[in-house]
């Protein structure tokens, strides 16, 4: 391996998270971009070929090495490590629409769901897969939420987009050509809200 | 279109009862995750169209179930109850002649129902992900409380140091007697009255203004004591500029100004 690859290598078992391509790059000043890029492929290329228990994983907004899910069963047997604990249907389903509606109010999601997020909103947040990321202008300012880097990396996401598009899931609304719900356009940051309007009439125009 | 989230709904329904057991999250009481979910899994057990659905005897079953239900946010489910229940009454209402007019007041619902199982699809997407997830390790993943990432710093102490702080300590105090034992109770409330009377005429004082050089090992803990009651109290504020630096008591303003 070339000695930028084993500074990389390095980096990323001794940091807990994913670190960005511009935290790796600081690690060697006078490394370029480009060539922090191919120092990590072959990192991956090395653990990969030769057949190592960990691999290098593109998630979060970075790079990060995790082991190899065939060992997960014999890892938590042993208890060396605890996997996280899964969300429930309802922290799902309000993380599902916090993703893909970002930034948005509690009153929106508790529209979508049908009933009340509060208490499930403070667990999200605690967790630290959702955070408040504005105030909207309506009465009262509530606090609008988005999802964090913590999401993307529990998810094993590289960015948002890696959801998948609204026009890509099975439900599609017909008609109109409009997105209920469409992922964040760029990752970490919030994105406006999609407008619904439309699919009101889509409906109205199918039973019709 | 419906039949794709049939498997879903057993994968969420399992899950929702591992929540149950492992219960530190927030538990569902109720196998539904809300009305909506509901109301979907009525139209899937019957089979109907989503665009048109009997709205009269949906909404009886679901009175039905609801009543079934122990349900802990009941308030949700009642007021979807009652929105089924004027959808069915706006549907019998006479429609006369012009039926271009007439808007559906379903609409609304089977919108929020699409929406709702739009929803669902990319739950299921997250579920499938983050099973994936879980099943590799980082170096010390932290299940909970990620956000909190503030890492204790472990306190930079050489041997040394702890040896000399102990010895500054005890070098305060006389050589303690170590054959005989008093049996001398401390006296926490007189040494507060002297605290006390020392910071009546002193804006701020130090440890070593409050404890003489040849204290018993008895006064010094009765001062500590004091020292500690006295800012539970709010009467004093002490402060430490750096580890093992000398302690520096102050009034405190607030008990100051009152």
């Amino acid at each position: 391996m070339t000695p930028l690859a084993k500074l990389l290598e390095a980096a990323l078992f001794a940091a807990s998270r994913p670190l960005t391509l511009e935290a790796l790059g600081t690690l060697e000043p006078e490394s370029s971009p480009a060539a922090v890029s191919s120092a990590l492929d072959e990192l991956r290329e090395h653990y990969d070929i030769d057949g190592h228990g960990v691999e290098l994983i593109e998630q979060g907004g970075g790079w990060q090495i995790l082991t190899r899910a065939e060992f997960a069963e014999a890892i938590e047997r042993a208890q060396v490590a605890v996997r996280p604990q899964r969300l429930s249907a309802a922290a799902l389903e309000t993380l599902a629409i916090v993703a893909y509606r970002q930034p948005i109010g509690r009153a929106e999601v508790e529209e979508i769901r049908g009933v009340q997020v509060g208490s499930v909103l403070k667990s999200l947040h605690e967790r630290g897969l959702i955070d408040v990321v504005g105030r909207s202008e309506g009465i009262g300012r509530p606090l609008l939420y988005g999802t964090t880097s913590q999401f993307l990396e529990q998810f094993a996401l590289r960015h948002l987009e890696e959801l998948p598009r609204a026009d890509e899931l099975a439900i599609a609304l017909r008609g109109a050509g409009a997105m209920a719900i469409a992922p964040g356009t760029e990752s970490g940051t919030p994105v406006t809200a999609i407008n619904t309007a439309a699919p009101v009439d889509a409906v109205a125009a199918g039973v019709a | 279109m419906i039949a794709p989230q049939r498997n879903t709904h057993h994968r969420l329904l399992d899950n929702r009862l591992a929540d149950v057991e492992q219960s530190s999250f927030v538990v569902e009481l109720a196998h539904f995750t809300g009305p909506l979910d509901l109301l979907l899994s009525l139209i899937r057990d019957e089979q109907l169209d989503i665009y048109d659905i009997p709205i009269a005897r949906i909404a009886e079953q679901f009175l039905s179930r609801i009543s079934g239900l122990e349900l802990d946010e009941a308030a949700d489910y009642l007021e979807m109850a009652a929105r089924l229940l004027r959808i069915k009454a706006q549907m019998l209402l006479p429609r006369g002649e012009g039926m271009e007019t007439w808007e559906d007041p379903r609409a609304e619902l089977v919108r929020r129902l699409l929406e709702y199982q739009q929803m669902r699809e990319v739950v299921d997407v997250l579920e499938r992900r983050g099973e994936e997830r879980r099943h590799r390790f980082s170096r010390s993943w932290i299940p909970q409380a990620a956000d909190t990432v503030m890492a204790v710093v472990p306190l930079s102490l050489t041997l040394s140091e702890l040896l000399a702080a102990v010895d500054r300590v005890l070098r305060t105090s006389k050589e303690p007697t170590l054959h005989e034992v008093i049996p001398r109770s401390l006296d926490v409330m007189g040494a507060m009255t002297t605290i006390r009377s020392i910071l009546a005429l002193r804006r701020q004082a130090r440890w070593s203004d409050l404890v003489g050089r040849d204290a018993e090992p008895w006064q010094v803990l009765s001062v500590l004591l004091a020292l500690l009651e006295l800012a539970k109290l709010g009467e004093l504020r002490v402060a430490q500029a750096v580890p093992f630096a000398s302690v520096e008591i102050r009034r405190d303003a607030v008990s100051e100004a009152a």
